[in-house]
């Protein structure tokens, strides 16, 4: 059997705003790299191609999916992941608490990639529709919610960081 | 009592899962593990001539290759079902760890344990699997003919079980004058769970005992059946249930954990992973049946049924798991939701070769609502009858009293959902508006009901155990056999707990894990049995406990056990109402007591032998968008009395699920089988649509709360019940718009193209 | 972990045209998104890798001097879509690609990867055929330009040489100027999904917008590889607007298209589809043109 080329690369990137280094193997996925190097528990493996959304991390402020991103492109990158929003004294960020409050979260599997894809829709400052924010999260599958609830956290978070009123259904 | 349950207080879980904290099956497991990778036949039907192992032996990284041949010949049952110690109810143990036989397009043939997954997968790659193949069948009428394949000997015809009921005399009472016969087959796909965590686990040997931490709905049972599958003395066994992304009845089975225990133990008790592929989840897991179901009634013209009759043909697939329960079920629900005189009813349960089917959220009553509701509204058409009075008129009565399982209708349940429905959906209004439409866009409205039963009381073992223990400062932990695997159940129990034993809810600590070495026993997740059975236990057990702790506040405060009383965490002398101490003064007092020490604790089991009715509907309006064969959802409204309401928020939460799951059943899951070969062609989350975010309306939930009798806390089963009526109720608003009756669900472009050239509204 | 044999990561077009001449056996992988899914799969288990992925050159869309616009192969279709040039000039191309999969698809996916890859459901391919795109290779002696309808082979094989890469789609003036488009994408679902059916039909009206000046219509999964419906475009080619004009466009495509049957879909339904789709995508696109059925 042929083996593989052994290839380890050093890669150098911004976690959650702290610069950090790892030598990886040139195989591994950024997931890979997030889970087994930084045990970043938020980042879940539900396909590991690139459909469900689970293992959804910001990269330079855009969401992707990091099964399917490899470890070594992470170079130089800022790369978010749920662990980063928390505050100091592990004070939930708006959004995260948003989830609670909502009953958005049920199994909990899909929910820190829904959360970090919301961060983004958030960061953006723009008011979306309902049609609209649905499109936004249509890149993450839940089995549990049947989204209802996750669509009412992001926009009430959206709402009031524009400052403007929840509009009444 | 109730300061608590009734609120929609957060989640217990929140901050973990909202934080990425809370630790799944693969966030525990060091990294240090082997990875066990599983060899699937690429037949439907044949024997394993031989493993040419030599090649994946020299793979890199690989430590150990085993394949059927190397299995121990102890066949297993795998359903979560309750251990029965009649042989007769016993769950049919057709499984070995690995097969020669294969009986399905995916079966485990063999295994690779490496060091690393790539290694595992080359392994698995280079192994050289010779076959002697078989003729395979996957419809289920088909394998019960004469000559079709046999899948297991010992079943003839593939029939793994079949029952009847009968009442009255059908054949002599059609032949009434005068009477309307409406016939139908109704089509349900196989379909599958897809809960975000794949199931997996991970297994180790420690101290001579078996460890085994898995992903799983049912770990006391599943537990048990790695000691059957190993030929292990159940106490040799350890199972651990960490937090689970979901199950819905798949992870009602023993899946992986027998075979990644058993390849702990052939690699010297070293810790192996196994974790199934979204791929393998799809197929080397459980499916939902895809049953067949064939409804004839005779009605007079106001609607009256005189005679039904019910054939169902249950799609097994390759083993038996859950078996026959699931179609006789859906079976059991047919005569009690519209009450007739004259029945003849048959159901089947028959082996095919495709993958095993199982346990999933409704368990049979959504493939039964799927027909049964459908029927209604084609019954309708023929007599002319508008769908909601008819169901006024013939559902189940209030008194109604089901002679098997003693269930009772108590309050008139079905009325003040379909009300409380109508009332949401504007379901008259619509009516008229949406008659005598033409042009291509049409809409329509439509509405199914469902019967559920809470929990397997009388067919099976109802129990469940508790232990409560009090902490110096008056809080206290509690654990269940229960588990939690997303749907909420300990953030209810905790509410439960803090009524019953009259604390706050902040002192109550939920044990979320269950680790069969301290865990009291349960059976686990299904039936949506939790909260209604886990109430017992819970009452019961913080009886015992409150017993015990104002028996020690007589002795410390002298005053009578009558004249004394816990709330809100104080202890009260019940004349006056003053608080005399607060129960940590108690507890730590007790417990460090040179007299008498006491650590206050609490255990027992609750036997349940009763169950209960949870009904409700979904009401649905569509767009059907004729030429191109689409039908876009409107609104969506499901109704539910699931008895009195612990926590509304995630009551409510758990129906958008369930409304999700039957939308996706409706209108675009099904998992398909290459006709030529028996390969399945879409198991992965691409190309099976699961319906996202951008497939739903906007979901709207209505309770009716009719507190049930028989429960310590009113409630009775919510989990399964959203999931039963949506896709019928689909099928009957885009009959109402289009006129045309669909025979099958997933209601799909194919099928509306298929179903709108024969009714002549699309010419090509 | 990828099965994978080696990772060449590319630091600049010649260096990946170098990689590419050194290994021939190499697969490029832009966004990785079909490319890693294969490997996982088994597919391309034990294949080696030349990365393209960091060449920012690559990245984003211009305006050439002589108008035509020209969208880097490293492009990701979120970008695309956002991107005010596209928005202006062929803002249907952005529609299009706007209805790839989902939101983190869309941030990987490129419409390099996505044109290279050679697969007729393409969401970009069908209106890049529609607006007769240009391919622009750069290998070893510099860069080659090929019509993207000579670009696609046959099912999944397209025109690249040894030693070359994909740097640029091209999209003359002439044949985006004055043009409104509209896209159909016909899936079994709203997101993330493949399409079922792929239609891209734009027109160019007269100045007076009573008549049709150019209809073009492309597919994606009505053959092996995206094609465009010409007796279609023949049909409303000078022809007065007319809801008549939009059924007889509708039904023309059925002379050009020849959808397959498969597990997905059956070939009548797709045809059906196809004629159903091509006549909307007409109407919307005069719609947007400012002229009326």
């Amino acid at each position: 059997m042929e083996k593989h080329l052994t290839q380890y690369q050093t890669v150098c990137f911004n976690l959650n705003g702290k610069d950090v280094e790892r030598t990886v193997d040139v195989r591994a996925s950024l997931t890979d790299l997030l889970r087994n190097d930084f045990r970043q528990t938020s980042v879940k493996k539900g396909c590991e191609v690139g459909e469900c959304g689970a293992c959804n991390v910001l990269i330079d402020g855009e969401a992707f999916n990091s099964c399917i991103y490899l470890a070594v492109w992470a170079e130089g990158k800022k790369v978010r992941t749920l662990e980063g929003l928390l505050g100091p004294n592990g004070e939930l960020s708006d959004i995260q608490q948003a989830f609670v409050d909502e009953s958005a979260i049920q199994c909990g599997f899909c929910s820190p990639g829904f959360i970090l894809t919301a961060v983004e829709i958030l960061e953006s400052g723009k008011a979306y529709t309902d049609e609209e924010l649905r499109k936004l999260l249509s890149g993450h599958l839940c089995r549990c919610t049947g989204y209802e609830n996750i669509l009412r956290a992001v926009k009430k978070t959206m709402y009031r960081r524009l400052g403007r009123e929840l509009p009444q259904e | 009592m109730s300061k608590s349950v009734g609120k929609s207080v957060a989640r217990v879980d929140a901050y973990e899962k909202a934080t990425g904290r809370a630790k799944y099956m693969d966030d525990l497991c060091d990294r240090s593990a082997l990875v066990v990778k599983i060899c699937h036949a690429a037949i439907a039907h044949g024997y394993v001539r031989s493993i040419d192992t030599a090649q994946a032996e020299t793979v890199p990284g690989v430590v150990r290759v085993l394949t059927c041949f190397d299995v121990p010949n102890l066949p297993f049952p795998t359903a979560g079902h309750p251990w029965s110690t009649d042989p007769a109810h016993q769950d049919v143990a057709d499984r070995l760890l690995l097969n020669r036989h294969v009986r399905y397009f995916g079966d485990e043939v063999a295994v690779v344990i490496a060091e690393d997954e790539v290694a595992a997968m080359q392994g698995v790659r280079a192994l050289k699997v010779t076959y002697d193949e078989l003729p395979f069948v996957l419809d289920v009428q088909k394998a019960m003919e004469d000559g079709a394949p046999q899948i297991h000997e010992e079943f003839p015809n593939n029939i793994l079980k079949h029952t009847d009921l009968r009442k009255g005399d059908y054949q002599k009472a059609i032949l009434e004058p005068g009477l309307i016969r409406v016939e139908g087959w109704y089509d349900t796909p196989t379909v599958q769970h897809c809960h975000i965590e794949n199931h997996g686990c991970f297994a180790y040997m420690d101290a001579g005992r078996m460890v085994v931490v898995s992903s799983t709905q049912i770990p006391h049972i599943v537990r048990r059946v790695v000691g059957q599958a190993l030929g292990l003395p159940w106490g040799k066994v350890r199972l651990i249930k960490p937090y689970i992304g979901g199950g819905f009845g798949n992870k009602q089975d023993a899946l992986y954990e027998p075979l990644c225990a058993w390849c702990s133990t052939m690699v010297g008790g070293r810790l192996v992973k196994l974790e199934c592929t979204r791929e393998e989840t799809f197929v080397s897991n459980r499916v939902r049946h895809a049953i067949r179901t064939h409804i004839i009634s005779y009605v007079r013209p106001d609607g009256t049924l005189v005679a039904r009759k019910f054939e169902a043909f249950s799609n097994q697939g390759a083993y038996a798991s859950h078996g026959h329960g699931v179609v006789a079920k859906g079976m059991g629900a047919f005569p009690q939701l519209y009450p007739c005189d004259n029945l003849e009813c048959d159901c089947w349960s028959v082996f095919t070769n495709r993958p095993a089917a199982g346990a999933m959220r409704g368990y049979g009553i959504p493939q039964a609502m799927f027909a049964g509701e459908s029927h209604i509204d084609d019954i309708c058409k023929a007599v002319g009858m508008v769908p909601l009075e008819f169901r006024r008129k013939n559902l189940m009565p209030v008194g109604y009293v089901d002679g098997f399982s003693k269930n009772e209708l108590y309050t008139d349940t079905f009325n003040q959902c379909m009300d409380k429905g109508m009332a949401a959906i504007d379901y008259e209004r619509k009516l008229r508006e949406y008659q005598n439409q033409t042009g291509p866009v049409r809409k329509g409205i439509g509405l199914a009901v469902f019967w559920y039963n809470t929990a397997v009381w009388p067919i099976s073992l109802e129990s469940s155990s508790c232990r409560m223990v009090l902490n110096q400062d008056g809080s206290l932990q509690f654990q269940t056999g229960e588990t939690e695997i997303g749907q909420g159940c300990d953030t209810a129990y905790s509410q439960m707990v803090a009524d019953a034993v009259g604390v706050p809810l902040r002192d109550v600590h939920v044990v979320s894990s269950q680790d069969t070495d301290v865990t009291p026993f349960g059976t686990g997740a299904y039936a949506s049995r939790q909260t209604y059975i886990g109430g017992f236990s819970i009452a019961q057990t913080a009886a015992a406990l409150r017993e015990r702790i104002l028996e020690i506040a007589h002795e410390q405060t002298r005053m009578p056990v009558s004249n004394l009383d816990l709330a809100d965490g104080q202890i009260v002398r019940k004349s006056d109402g003053r608080v005399l101490k607060s129960l940590g003064d108690l507890a730590t007092e007790s417990l460090y007591s040179l007299e008498n020490s006491q650590h206050i604790t609490a255990e027992t089991t609750a036997q349940i032998k009763s169950n209960a009715y949870s009904f409700g509907c979904s009401f649905v309006e569509v767009e059907v968008d004729i030429p191109m064969c689409k039908v876009k959802l409107l609104h969506m409204v499901n109704v539910h009395d699931c008895g009195r309401l612990i926590n509304p928020a995630l009551a409510e939460a758990q129906v958008h699920g369930g409304m999700s799951m039957a939308i996706g059943y409706g209108l675009s899951e099904e998992l398909k089988f290459d006709e030529e070969t028996g390969r399945p062609l879409n198991n992965n989350l691409l190309d099976y649509k699961l319906s996202t975010f951008m497939d739903h309306p906007t979901l709207e939930v209505g309770f009716v709360e009719n507190p049930e009798p028989t429960s310590p806390f009113g409630t009775k089963a919510l989990g399964e019940p959203p999931a039963c009526s949506g896709a019928p109720a689909i099928r009957n608003a885009i009959l109402n718009a289009t006129g045309v009756a669909i025979d099958c669900c997933p209601i799909t472009p194919h099928v509306l193209y298929r179903q709108f050239k024969e009714a002549g509204l699309i010419t090509d | 972990m990828y099965d994978m044999k080696a990772l060449y990561q590319a630091e600049s077009v010649q260096d990946a045209v170098a990689l590419r001449l050194k290994h021939p056996e190499a697969q490029i992988i832009a966004g990785g998104s079909d490319v890693l899914v294969q490997m996982r799969e088994g597919k391309r288990a034990g294949a080696e890798l030349i990365s393209v992925y960091g060449l920012d050159a690559l990245r984003g869309v211009s305006l050439e001097a002589d108008g035509t616009l020209r969208i880097g192969s490293l492009t990701s279709f979120s970008h695309i879509t956002r991107d005010p040039l596209i928005q202006k000039y062929v803002n249907v191309l952005g529609e299009a690609v706007d209805q790839v999969g989902g939101p983190q698809i869309r941030n990987i996916g490129t419409i390099g990867g996505n044109t290279c890859n050679g697969v007729t459901s393409a969401d970009s391919a069908s209106t890049l055929f529609a607006y007769d795109a240009t391919v622009e290779l750069t290998g070893q002696d510099g860069v080659r330009r090929v019509p993207i309808q000579e670009f696609y082979i046959r099912a999944g094989k397209v025109d690249i040489r040894a030693g070359e890469l994909q740097t640029a789609i091209l999209i003359s003036r002439e044949s985006y100027e004055h043009t409104f488009g509209h896209y159909i994408k016909y899936a079994m679902r709203s997101a993330m999904d493949i399409a079922t059916l792929g239609t891209s039909v734009n027109v160019r009206l007269s100045d007076d917008k009573k008549y049709v000046e150019r209809a073009r219509v492309a597919f994606g999964v009505a053959g092996p590889i995206p094609l465009r419906a010409e007796t279609a475009e023949k049909t409303a080619a000078g022809a007065r607007l007319s809801a008549e004009l939009a059924e007889a466009f509708g039904a023309a495509v059925r002379e050009d298209i020849h959808p397959r049957d498969s597990w997905r879909a059956a070939r009548d339904f797709r045809m059906h589809i196809a004629v159903e789709s091509a006549k909307r995508a007409f109407a919307e696109a005069v719609r947007l043109a400012g002229g009326e059925l």
